[in-house]
């Protein structure tokens, strides 16, 4: 069952990564994926009913902060690298009010 | 003397008994990259300033009597996917340019404490993906026994950098074999700690799961030396585990007598190098000689473990790599129309090809509709793989394999074919899902003069068992750290250009 | 004959608890300061930087689940939303999808003598984001993450209210809930509260749901009612002419009183949600639910109760008092100092009240300090000033929290008890005033309001009226 990745497909992907890629990437970015998704598909010879989803290997759970301020201003360390900053703050192109 | 040749211990018990000054060791270390970089490429930035003035502190807390551990003073690198305060840290990708960070990540701020002289930051595949260090933006680099040869990847900066001298040993980071598989290239030795032992704060992530930092050494005392140097409970990573036994190198003694090891039949079947298997098989034998039981078992469930890796690691990834997007850090584009157009040039053009591939895969796994049947069957697969591992580990101590099917391949001949390159990963890849120790050790050379490594794989929280498994295999072989034969007609003063290409 | 139409109403509340830290980093969370001064790496995204969460965040959102009728997840997780916009530093947003912290609740509301359960499906804990200054001649905004990583939680309601006034009842309700908890200052107009519309409209007597909208951007519950009222008018008038509604989000203009659609081709609305790698599972024992619970301030029906016992206050004041934490706040700190609860009630409930409406006050606005009042309610206790004078000085502890003793000193304000002063003046009145005089000597007690009234007017109100009062009906006998 060999996956087909339509331009469409790539397109929203795109919309959703925020990367637009060339004719050519586009193209190899859509052969990739089918590739990709065939070796995926793989793990449905894979029974895994009753199985738990394992995002954690280990059992560690409950690690909290205190509710304590520990930061001073970290203004200057905040805009050290902005490419693009007007006072304090970052610049960024207007966003719809 | 030669101090290049020096492991990173010894040279540490020299500075201590003042035969050698860190700010010698540091001269020597800087030289010995000025002369190798223009060929090799292990570093992104080299900071000889920096690594002069750290030296020259260092020596003054040894001689005051502040540092005495077994690393004071001793020249290092670091990946450069990891922070250090001030200094240009970019995972090899052009996204990251001129950035530099205002902290230092958990583990190179250890490294700090134990004497350690940073003197650059080395070369990567971007943001850790690839197997070869071919994706670098800084270009990639070569394999120190073979310059025809990739180091792997994609720590290959950190192996590499070791092979040669250009360091005394260095940090990497593993996300799926990324210390094991280069190590093995460059015939050092390389561990992957449990999952949670070295903290990830200050580590660019790539696949927050699946991501451990770990030693790049010269053999085996050294990276037990490293490993204590830096594994830590830090209250900054919430996956951060507080062990009881951090004490390393304590594990080095030469006695496998009745230890239990195991080896995956599956791993050594098709697919494999005859030279790459021949040199563990003979390996596993020195251990069995010493007492150790070899037995064969089933894993083959562990070929599962790429697909759900990359179903895992790049819907992780897909999601750590949004950050980057010319706001706040790195590369912005030059021209631009509007919000969204300015997000998807800057990462366009900031973000190589592989990047890009695995953003792109990560982000339509999670997509609507898709999450079930990619991202869930994948965590099932990795929960099942869990079990697998568990149920080894009731019967062994310890799983012996390769570390990557063959040798270093040539440059350029893995990227074009990417699930081809994945498939090298199969040995590394399932230690990673189970968050286990892993750990390379050099067990020979093939024909062409390019090393083999032997892997280690324990259950968690055991890197002691692999140590001891390690150390006694390099005493009884009486291996000792070799320098690559293609060093040898690098002479002195072959170049100097090349350091530091961002500093 | 016109078809009826029935609203359909869900919402979505934002509550900003009142923790001291952001949710993931140790941050101040003080409203104000100078841009990008609350911030550090992992609350502005540095690669690299890693989130550690607030347990204090986990309690206060226990409390309001627990409050609110609801279930304690007692293994729940986080998840990453991922969305691009710069508000957003990490461009994801760590929030709860699959496993949030509380679900199945419900509050109870009332309008007029209707009551009815609004139930809510679930409540989660996520991150605020930062906030964006849009700079109108230069077509870029500026992003400013000092609200970047403060707590919240989003509380999800069932589409169970029908009309604008449920909303609001309910709004207030759960207002009331968690500013009992201290959980939150829950204030509309400064975001610690926000609440998005989810509204359909369906023929009446039908049981399926129409296609809804959601509604942001609404600050203040006449912005709510007002975008209610419009979204079902426009909702209607689509149907009415045959058309769909499309399910979109769209943004209430509190200025035009009108809305429009933020649809955008780059807004997929698709946020790829999956478990936060670099968070571990939170799990709570009964144990911890049980020390939450016992940890649980006096909420309102308590303290209603408690008024009526303990300080006998009638039960309609205790209402009014109790229908907003910090009047009840004030009337308990008052009382502390004054000892005298039913004195402090009835400036609370009359003079308050009174300047609040002339005001255009919430009682969150109140200004004025408990000590000043109980200094001004011992004044006119012991007879200092006189209960005119004592009104005019509580508009000024009202307006400006001025110290009453000080004031009164300083405009010889304070009562005339001299009986010299205040006989001279009696008998100048009596003299000047004889039809008044013959009047009360006739049988009409009337006639001697005047009089003290002459009187008062005569000592330019400081005179003690009691006084003046007795003073006349002796020289009168």
């Amino acid at each position: 069952m060999a996956n087909k990745i339509s331009d469409e497909t790539i397109e929203y992907v795109g919309i959703l990564a925020k990367l637009e890629l060339s004719g050519e990437e586009r193209e190899s970015a859509k052969a990739d994926m089918e590739k990709m998704l065939d070796y995926i598909d793989t793990l449905n010879e894979l029974d895994t009913t009753g199985i738990e989803p394992m995002s954690h290997v280990f059992p560690v759970s409950n690690v909290f902060r205190e509710d304590v301020v520990t930061n001073g201003d970290g203004k200057a360390e905040t805009l050290a690298n902005a490419p693009l900053r007007k006072e304090d703050s970052f610049v960024v192109p207007k966003t719809i009010g | 003397m030669d101090i290049l040749s020096l492991t990173a211990t010894e040279l540490g018990k020299k500075i201590k008994a003042k035969e050698i000054t860190a700010t010698e060791a540091a001269k020597a270390a800087l030289e010995q990259a000025k002369r190798m970089e223009p060929e090799i490429n292990s570093y992104v930035t080299i900071d000889e300033e920096g690594a002069l003035r750290q030296a020259e502190e260092v020596q003054k807390k040894i001689d005051a009597g502040e540092l005495t551990g077994p690393l004071a003073g001793v020249p290092a690198a670091v990946k450069d996917n990891m922070c250090i305060e001030g200094q240009l840290t970019t995972c090899s990708s052009k996204i990251l340019s001129g950035f530099k960070p205002t902290f230092s990540s958990e583990a190179v701020l250890n490294l700090k404490k134990a004497g350690a002289v940073i003197i650059g930051k080395t070369n990567m595949d971007e943001f850790a993906m690839g197997s070869t260090t071919e994706t670098s933006w800084y270009g990639p680099t070569k394999n120190p026994h073979n310059l025809a040869h990739v180091p792997g990847g994609s720590s290959g900066g950190s192996c590499a950098a070791v092979a040669a001298q250009e360091c005394y040993y260095a940090l990497g980071s593993d996300t799926g074999g990324s210390i094991r598989q280069p190590s093995s290239f460059c015939g050092v030795v390389g561990m992957k700690p449990t999952y949670g032992t070295v903290s990830r704060y200050g580590l660019i992530a790539y696949g927050s799961s699946l991501d451990q930092i770990g030693p790049v050494a010269k053999d085996v005392t050294d990276c037990a030396a490293i490993l204590e140097a830096i594994a830590s409970h830090d209250v900054k990573d919430s996956t951060s585990i507080l062990r009881n036994d951090y004490d390393f190198t304590s594990a080095l003694t030469r006695d496998v007598k009745g230890l239990r090891i195991g080896i995956p039949k599956d791993y050594f079947g098709e697919g494999l190098d005859g030279e790459v298997r021949e040199a563990i098989l003979q390996a596993a034998k020195v251990l069995e000689k010493k007492g150790a039981v070899l037995e064969e078992f089933d894993l083959s469930l562990v070929r599962y473990a790429i697909p759900a890796y990359y179903v895992i690691a790049s819907a992780e990834a897909s999601s750590n790599l949004e950050r980057f997007d010319g706001v706040k850090y790195g590369y912005r584009t030059a021209e631009y129309e509007g919000l969204h157009n300015m997000y998807k040039k800057t990462r366009s053009e900031g973000f190589g090809a592989e990047v890009k591939r695995r953003i792109m895969l990560g982000s339509f796994v999670l997509s609507s509709g898709y999450y079930d049947a990619y991202y869930l069957k994948a965590l099932r697969t990795k929960a099942l793989i869990k079990q697998a591992f568990d149920k080894a580990f009731e019967k062994y101590d310890i799983i012996l394999a390769p570390a990557a099917p063959t040798t270093a391949p040539e440059l350029g001949k893995s990227l074009s074919d990417p699930i081809k390159m994945y498939l090298g990963d199969i040995y590394t890849i399932s230690v990673n899902l189970a968050g286990l120790p892993g750990m390379t050790v050099p067990v020979g050379k093939d024909k062409n003069g390019l090393p083999i490594g032997m892997q280690l794989i324990g259950n968690s929280f055991r890197e002691k068992t692999l140590i001891r498994a390690a150390y006694t295999y390099e005493c009884e072989t009486e291996k000792q750290y070799e320098a690559p034969a293609a060093m040898a007609c690098r002479t002195a003063g072959s170049g100097a250009a090349g350091t530091g290409k961002e500093a | 004959m016109a078809k009826q139409y029935e609203t359909v109403i869900g919402l979505e509340v934002h509550v900003e608890l009142a923790t001291k830290t952001k949710i993931f980093c140790g941050c101040s969370t003080a409203f104000g300061g100078a841009p990008n001064t609350h911030t550090c790496p992992v609350c502005t995204g540095m690669p690299g930087s890693l989130p550690v969460l607030n347990k204090q965040v986990v309690e206060y959102a226990m409390a309001i689940g627990l409050a609110t009728n609801c279930k304690i997840t007692q293994v729940c997780k986080f998840d990453r939303k991922n969305y691009f916009y710069p508000d957003n530093p990490q461009n994801y947003q760590i929030s709860q999808l699959y496993l949030p912290i509380a679900r199945d609740g419900y509050v109870e509301i009332e309008v007029g003598d209707t009551k009815k359960k609004v139930r809510i499906h679930e409540m989660h804990m996520e991150e605020d984001a930062g906030k964006l200054v849009h700079d109108e001649w230069d077509d870029t905004s500026l992003v400013d993450y000092n609200r970047s990583g403060v707590p919240l939680v989003e509380i999800v309601s069932e589409p169970d209210m029908r009309s604008a006034d449920e909303v609001i009842a309910y709004l207030e309700k759960l207002r009331l809930i968690i500013q009992y908890l201290g959980a939150s200052d829950c204030k509309l107009q400064e975001g610690s509260m926000r609440a998005d519309v989810n509204l359909s409209v369906r023929e009446a007597g039908t049981e399926k749901f129409g296609t809804r909208t959601e509604m942001k951007n609404l600050n203040s519950f006449k912005a709510i009612a007002h975008a209610i009222e419009g979204e079902r008018a426009r909702q209607i008038e689509l149907l009415e002419a045959g058309k769909p509604v499309v399910q979109e989000t769209r943004r209430w203009d509190d200025n035009k009183e009108s809305s429009h659609a933020m649809r955008s081709k780059e807004d997929a609305q698709d946020y790829r949600y999956f478990p936060e790698p670099d968070l571990v599972p939170i799990v709570i024992s009964d144990e911890w639910i049980a020390a939450v619970k016992s940890r649980q301030p006096e909420l309102r029906t308590e303290k209603l109760e408690r008024y009526k016992k303990e300080f006998d206050i009638p039960q309609y004041d205790a209402e009014i008092i109790t229908a907003s934490k910090r009047m009840a706040d004030i009337f308990e700190a008052t009382t502390a100092i004054c000892q005298k609860p039913k004195k402090v009630s009835n400036w609370l409930m009359v003079e308050t009240m009174r300047l609040m409406k002339e005001h255009d006050m919430e009682p969150d606005d109140i200004r004025f300090s408990p000590e000043n009042l109980a200094k001004l309610i011992n004044l006119a206790d012991v007879g200092t000033i006189n209960s005119s004078v004592a009104k005019e000085v509580f508009e000024k502890i009202f307006t400006k929290d001025i110290d009453p003793e000080a004031y009164v000193e300083e405009h010889g304000l304070k009562t005339v008890n001299d009986e010299g002063a205040l006989k001279e003046t009696v008998e100048k009145v009596i003299a000047a005033n004889p039809q008044a005089v013959a009047d009360y000597k006739g049988g009409k007690e009337k006639a001697l309001g005047a009089l003290v009234g002459q009187t008062m007017k005569a000592m330019k109100g400081k005179a003690n009226p009691g006084m003046v009062n007795q003073m006349l009906r002796d020289m009168l006998k």
